[in-house]
Parts: C-alpha cells; structure tokens; sequence
C-alpha cells in the first residue's frame, strides 16, 4: 500500500481516546438511565466527571483541528460525499460540545449539585428552573441518541473507506504505519 | 504539510473501487453491516430496549402510576406534601465522625417537606398513612445534604424490585378498594422478609400529628470523618415536643393542618440522633433493624419555623434524593437510596415537564394559620 497522509500525532490520539470516553459515556448514559440497580450510583459518579472532561478534551481538539488541518480528502471523491463527511464532522464536534454543556446545564437548572470528585464541584451554569430542567433532562437524551447515531454512521464510513474504497481515508486516522508526509 | 491524495493511491487501480457485486466487496459490506447492528445491539441492549423483565425508572413509574393513578405534574410517591423551612444547628457532636460541613458547629439553612407516602396528591389524611419529613441542608460554607426520611422502624422492601412487586401486589382491588388477598398472600409467602419488615411497621406507635413523629433514614450510609475512618451509621430526627390531641383525627387534612397550626404558633424542633452500627449490623438490607442498644450521637436540632405551600413554595423545584451527600457522608452497600435516586430523577424529570393542579394545601391554608 502506498503511504498515505495521516492526522497529526495529536489528532491521532484524541481521536482515539475520546472514541472511547464518548463511546464508553454513551452507553453508560443510556444504561444509568433506565435502571434501578446499585450500580446507578456508581454510574452516575462517574458520568459528571467523565462529561467534563469530554468537554476540556473536545477544547484541545476543536483548537488542534483548527490549528492543523486534516489531510484532504482524496481527489476524486463525490461532492455529495464530501459533503456528507464534512457534515457529520460538525455534528460529531457540535455534540461533543452540547452534551457536556446541555448535562452541567441541565444538572444546573435541577438545583443538582454538579460534584466532580469529591469536594471539587462546579459552579452551576443556568438558573434553577424545573421547567429548563425537564427540557434539558429531555435533550441531553435526544442529543445522545444523535450522537450514537451520527458515531455509528461515521464507523460505518470509515470502514468502508478501510476495507472497500481503501482510498486512505481510513489510514489517515487508523494506521499504525509511519506515512510519508505525515502532519505533524 | 500534505498534498491532495490522487487517483493511483486506490487499490483498486485508476477506475476507482471494485465493483459492487464482486463476492469479496459483498463480503466486506455484509462485515460492516454486522459491526455496525452490534454495536447498535449492544447501545440498545445498555438502554434496556431488549430486556422487558429489566426493571427501568420507567417502569418503576409505570408501577406506581399503576397503583396509584396518574397526577402530572406531582411528585410520583410522597405526592402530598407542603414545604417548611428552618435551620439546623450543629452541636459539633458529630463532627468527629464526619467531615461533613453540616456537623461543623455552625447553623445551616434548611428547605424540607412533610408529605404522605403515596402517589395520590389529594388523598385523604389518616393515622396510620406513612409520614415522611425531606430535608435539604445547606451550610454556610459547604457541600448540601438532602434526604428523604419516613416515620415507620424499617423499610418495607430490600431491593427496587422486592419494592415495586410489593407495591404491585398490594396495590388496591377496583372493586373493593382494598388489597387483594389472592395476591398479597403468595406475595409475603414468597418474601418473609417483607412479611416481617410490614409486620414491624404494622406494630409502630402512630403518633397524632407530624410534629411530634420521629423520622428514620432506614437506610444506613456511612459517615467519614477527617482521618478518613468510616462508620456505619443510620439516624432520625426525633421530636422535641409533645404531640397534640390525639382525637381530632377528621378531616381531609387533618394532618397538614394540625402541622400548619403549630408551625403557626411556635417553631417544632427536631434532635438529630445519628446512630453508630457494630460491625455485625446490616448496612446492605434496611427491611432489618439494628439493635436497640447502639450508641448514638446527638448531631445538632432541627428548627423548623416556616410553612409554605407547594404551589410556589421553595421545596417543589428540587428533588430530595438521598445521593445529593456532601463529603463525609457516602452512600453503604444499601442498594434502596440508589434505587430511589434513580427513580426521583425521572419523578423529577416527568413532573417539571408537566402542568399541575394546585396542591391539596394551598396558599390560602397556610396563610390562614400564619402568625400575625
């Protein structure tokens, strides 16, 4: 196989750790909310400070993309495609933003202490409203489901790009292998 | 940094990928096709779409509206209730047992509730209904304690489950209006332990009114003091003054409104007495009590001066979930404030969605019995 362009180191990796958190807190979240069992507690406790630090994360990897572009996309590859990849990398970004957001907000207006660990709190970001909580309560779902959807799509991309297109696409953030003009 | 990537990089040569319908290509789309349905399975399996026996925090709405009705805009369990606030002031006491903030010698702000057990927002007031006092205590400088806490010696289930199939199997027959004893009895049958825990409940001296009630966590959690020592603990909030007259038990809301008499004419102080389980006493199962001799520390009074109504008062926008713990205080291996947290998120969740009739005690009620 011919060399191909890759991510950036940096990109590499936060794509990768935050496919997991996001993945992990996805089924976590759904999981947490629809049970009874002692592990709510736990689950919960773990959700707060994973969801932050999503969010710091999703700020290191809004400023990294920004600063280093991604290798383009291959010469030949449809417009509609090109739009379809474009799209759903803003929506990946924008959820990566909102669920965080919508969660401390939501937790906010519930008058819910927002507890990382321990004594470490954060501040609440909206006012106490039940009202703003139940939409909130509502959306972070929606968005979760969204995200889920919009994670599956883009895994369903990626591998046909891997394993039927092989137009690098895929190698760009999968390869182990050194590439020959690989970003910094 | 990179160049445009161009045709002769595909594999599959200048004219672009295989075709569609050679049997590898296929294959390969099947492949994805199945990595994309597990992982769809798996996220749907998590959310409990598979597994109609899970017992969800819908489902444990669906049971209590089952039995109780359907009321939007109330609280699913303890739906009627009237908001009260007051202080509590630390005796220090406790401090040496918790790091918490609440036991520091200071006085902290306190918004609580007295309600009934029961999904029903209108239901009649009657002696021997379970009573229950919430509390959300706010220290000065410090992390807030919330909690939910019922006049009865133990609680009536050791799961969620056990819970919801006593609710089910006790819930009332449309055409009698009481239990059915072709359910109930296989029910406790199956279940000695709910048999005992009712039977001690069924046994417990009624007090008249909610100002003379003791009110017990029932659950045990654990208090961690400053050396990071752990301790068993459960606690109630015993009264400091006598009950009123026992007779006058008539009347829709005889309860609320000999509570809003009182509160009309004097503050009601309650001891909180925290008391330190063995290391043989049971943390995982609150249906079993501990014995009477334990030690117990009076953590500081209650002082509760104010009642509101629900319908604008400051209890009915927050949630009284027994997890909402500041550091010092974390929840035992009692699976039941777990359950309940989860339950009172999406109690909390439904009812603040939704329009609500006004509360059984209204406005008008409370300021007819407010001092002048």
């Amino acid at each position: 196989m011919n060399p191909v362009v890759r991510f950036s180191a940096l990109a590499r990796v936060l794509h990768w750790l935050m496919a997991a958190m996001v993945l992990g807190m996805l089924f976590v979240g759904v999981f947490m909310a629809a049970t009874e069992g002692p592990a709510y507690a736990r689950l919960v406790a773990l959700h707060r400070p994973m969801g932050v630090a999503i969010l710091l994360l999703a700020c290191v990897r809004l400023a990294n993309r920004l600063l280093v572009p991604p290798p383009p996309l291959p010469a030949g590859m449809p417009r509609v495609q090109r739009i379809a990849a474009l799209g759903s990398h803003i929506m990946l970004y924008a959820l990566m933003f909102a669920m965080p957001l919508v969660g401390w907000g939501m937790l906010s207006a519930g008058a819910y202490p927002v507890v990382l660990w321990g004594p470490v709190r954060l501040p609440p970001i909206l006012p106490h409203d039940p009202a703003l909580f139940a939409a909130l309560r509502h959306l972070h779902g929606w968005l979760a489901f969204t995200l889920f959807g919009v994670i599956v799509i883009h895994l369903g991309a990626a591998l046909l790009h891997g394993l039927i297109l092989r137009d690098g696409v895929f190698a760009a953030m999968a390869s182990w292998r050194r590439g020959r003009r690989d970003g910094i | 940094m990179t160049e445009p990537r161009s045709g002769p990089r595909k594999e599959g040569g200048a004219s672009g990928p295989a075709s569609l319908f050679d049997p590898g290509t296929l294959l390969r789309l099947g492949a994805i096709g199945l990595v994309m349905m597990g992982v769809v399975t798996a996220f749907a399996w998590s959310a409990g779409w598979l597994s109609p026996r899970r017992l969800t925090q819908a489902r444990m709405m669906d049971a209590l509206a089952a039995v109780d009705g359907v009321h939007p805009g109330f609280r699913r369990n303890h739906a009627k209730g009237v908001c009260v606030a007051g202080w509590f002031e630390s005796s220090g006491q406790a401090a040496s047992l918790s790091k918490a903030a609440v036991f520091r010698p200071v006085r902290s702000a306190v918004i609580g509730r007295f309600a009934l057990a029961g999904g029903m927002p209108f239901q009649a007031d009657a002696p021997a209904k379970v009573r229950s006092m919430a509390l959300r205590i706010m220290p000065p400088d410090g992390a807030e304690w919330r909690m939910g806490i019922n006049d009865i010696p133990v609680f009536v289930a050791r799961t969620a489950r056990e819970f919801r199939d006593l609710l089910l199997a006790t819930r009332p027959d449309p055409a009698t209006g009481k239990p059915d004893p072709a359910r109930v009895g296989p029910f406790l049958a199956g279940h000695p332990d709910v048999a005992r825990a009712l039977a001690l409940v069924g046994a417990r001296p009624i007090s008249p009114g909610f100002g003379d009630d003791t009110y017990r966590s029932l659950d045990a959690f654990r208090f961690i003091n400053a050396d990071g020592v752990s301790t068993p603990v459960r606690w109630e909030m015993a009264p400091m003054q006598p009950g009123g007259p026992a007779g006058a038990v008539t009347g829709q809301d005889y309860l609320f409104d000999d509570l809003l008499t009182a509160l009309g004419r004097h503050p009601l102080s309650w001891r909180l007495m925290v008391t330190i389980g063995a290391p043989s006493d049971p943390t995982a199962d609150p249906t079993l009590p501990w014995p009477a001799d334990r030690r117990q520390v009076e953590a500081g009074t209650l002082t509760l001066d104010v009642a509101q109504s629900e319908d604008g008062g400051l209890c009915t926008g927050i949630t009284y979930d027994p997890l909402v713990l500041p550091p010092g205080i974390a929840p035992s291996d009692d699976p039941i404030p777990a359950a309940r947290s989860a339950a009172y998120m999406r109690s909390f969740t439904l009812r603040a969605g939704e329009v609500k009739l006004p509360s059984a005690i209204t406005p008008a009620m409370i300021a007819a019995k407010e001092r002048p």
